[in-house]
């Protein structure tokens, strides 16, 4: 599905990222961990073209999308979320969600004048749309709430849930259980299943809270000072010798010398 | 009678600059307003569409003019759509480098060409006689109008005196009535852009650019399009003040009534909602006016009172930010309702 190829990015003397390589299975939960610094959130802003890579390949489905701009990579089918939810505040989550759909008549300037009813027909079915991931998430009572007035874990699965409008090929979900109590974290992980065994959605996602690490991705990718670690299954890496380093020891002899 | 009669004239010319006003007011909703683009050169466009229009449709240069160009008597409408192409080909021109870029450039950059364009307006003679501006620019439907208006008043020489006043002043109500035709087809256009699925996006840029262009949309391309659309609508408000006042000159297009007025009007009213930008342009066109006649009762001299009333703007400005930052009109929210 998604293939990452010897991706480099630095940031003045700082190589946050190095020749890290790695790729994810098509229909898998893939987890992307590793200890703070260790260059996962700069992965996936490279991989969504928030950065441009110094050197290395991104292909999606055996196409180059490598340092395409992030409205060109999303409307490939990559959509991501961010760790801190970006959800536009002053919109409803109606018209958070009924924002996401690529291709809408309706958003070339010229087209609410001459073809008013083929726009008006797209935003039906848009808003069709968006009335049934709401549905699935849960979030039905919230439609024409502000998003600003949600809470955190709302938020969360707001960011899911406007990936979910396009029906993406592969959604990197930065964190989304940080923060999040117990019963919507648990909605997260079944939605996240769903989706997965449902729409056969692929996904990436950083985590730091290890339960649900262990109890949503395989395989898992450890990532350490900006290169790929280890790979494999839940289990096999948490007993990894270079992975315990990495996460308890390894950064301060890093330090040290 | 006469006098209520007076009082009436003196609204219509009110509501037709404060309807100009307006126009201008409503061009910066869909760019602050809803895009979040900082266009602080607004006067510039307006320049732009009023010079535009005064070439398209004036007369040609007489001996005594500095000019060598333009005057080629061409209809109002041309005029009209004239200044909003210019406006736009030249906001096109301001927002290629700079968009890409966070929004202070932008905001550099359209003061910078606002300063600029008047200065060429100022040096460039040939093109716009300098200092001396254009005069005599033809309003549209003036010659036919005033000939009928003198032959009724000539055919009937003993009106009273207030149905003669009155009578004598309907250009100016034909001019009210267009100002406000245009200004109402903008306003219906722009209603119809901002609930629209595009308006859904460049209200989303205001709000976070970089999140908008993660959901797959080219927001470069957005924001160049409500740039342009915004100049044209100024551009539109320059041809309309041209016609009517039927002089300019650069003077006319100086920062403060040119730009920052038009800023006060928006914030007032209601940045991101169009009728809030309306009843600004009206609110603050009335409060400057109405300080107009004030400053006859202070003991200061005119040079003092007037910028007193710039001051008195100023501390208005000051209040809706501290007290009611969102305007007299808040922006809509847009509900959504299953069919």
């Amino acid at each position: 599905m998604l293939v990452v190829d010897n991706l480099t990015k630095s940031f003045g003397g700082l190589r946050a990222v190095d020749r890290c390589s790695f790729s994810v299975g098509a229909e898998t939960i893939t987890g992307l961990i590793g200890p703070n610094g260790a260059g996962k959130t700069t992965v996936f802003n490279l991989l969504t073209g928030f950065y441009r890579p110094d050197e290395g390949k991104v292909l999606l489905q055996d196409k180059d999308i490598t340092g395409l701009p992030p409205y060109r990579i999303f409307q490939q089918g990559m959509a991501r979320t961010f760790q801190i939810p970006r959800e536009f505040k002053e919109m409803t989550v109606m018209e958070n969600l009924m924002l996401a759909p690529t291709e809408q008549s309706g958003e070339r300037l010229f087209d609410p004048f001459l073809r008013p009813l083929r726009v008006r027909q797209q935003e039906r079915s848009i808003a069709n749309r968006a009335v049934e991931v709401l549905d699935f998430l849960g979030l039905q009572r919230l439609r024409n709430e502000l998003a600003r007035n949600l809470s955190g874990g709302q938020k969360k699965l707001l960011e899911l849930a406007k990936t979910m409008m396009i029906k993406p090929k592969i959604v990197m979900l930065d964190e989304p259980g940080a923060g999040v109590n117990r019963t919507l974290l648990k909605r997260i992980v079944e939605s996240i299943e769903r989706l997965r065994d449902e729409e056969k959605t692929t996904f990436l996602l950083i985590e730091h809270d290890m339960d649900f690490v262990m109890r949503l991705c395989n395989p898992v990718i450890v990532m350490s000072e900006g290169k790929k670690l280890a790979e494999g299954e839940p289990g096999e890496v948490q007993r990894n010798k270079e992975v315990l380093e990495a996460y308890l020891g390894g950064q301060y002899v890093a330090v040290d010398g | 009678m006469e006098h209520l009669v007076g009082i009436l004239n003196y609204i219509v010319f009110f509501a037709i600059t404060a309807g100009t006003y307006s126009i201008l007011s409503l061009g910066l909703n869909i760019q602050w307003g809803n895009t979040g683009l900082f266009n602080i050169g607004i006067a510039g466009f307006y320049a732009l569409g009023a010079y535009t229009s005064a070439l398209l449709c004036g007369l040609p240069p007489s001996a005594w003019e500095g000019r060598t160009f333009g005057g080629f008597q061409l209809p109002f409408i041309v005029g009209l759509l004239g200044a909003a192409i210019v406006s736009g080909v030249v906001a096109m021109l301001v927002g290629a480098p700079t968009l890409r870029l966070r929004t202070d450039y932008l905001a550099i950059a359209t003061i910078g060409i606002a300063e600029t364009i008047r200065l060429i307006l100022t040096n460039e003679s040939w093109l716009t006689n300098g200092v001396w501006g254009f005069q005599q620019i033809p309003s549209p439907l003036y010659k036919t109008i005033h000939a009928a208006t003198s032959a009724y008043l000539k055919g009937h020489p003993n009106l009273p005196v207030w149905l003669h006043d009155l009578i004598s002043k309907s250009y100016d109500w034909f001019y009210l009535v267009l100002v406000l035709v245009v200004l109402f087809i903008l306003y219906l256009i722009m209603e119809r852009l901002v609930r629209s699925p595009w308006g859904r996006v460049i209200r989303a840029i205001r709000e976070d650019e970089d999140a908008t262009s993660m959901l797959g949309k080219n927001t470069f391309s957005f924001k160049m399009q409500a740039l342009v659309l915004g100049a044209m609508i100024m551009g539109i408000g320059g041809s309309m003040y041209a016609h009517y006042a039927r002089f300019i000159s650069p003077v006319s297009f100086k920062p403060l009534y040119g730009t920052f007025i038009v800023w006060v009007m928006l914030i007032l009213g209601g940045s991101g909602n169009n009728k809030g930008a309306i009843l600004g342009g009206f609110t603050v066109w009335g409060i400057w006016a109405g300080t107009d006649f004030l400053t006859k009762y202070l003991p200061f001299t005119s040079t003092q009172s007037a910028s007193l009333r710039v001051i008195l703007i100023a501390v208005l400005l000051e209040v809706i930010l501290l007290w009611r930052q969102q305007g007299l009109l808040p922006p809509k929210k847009h509900l959504f309702s299953q069919k």
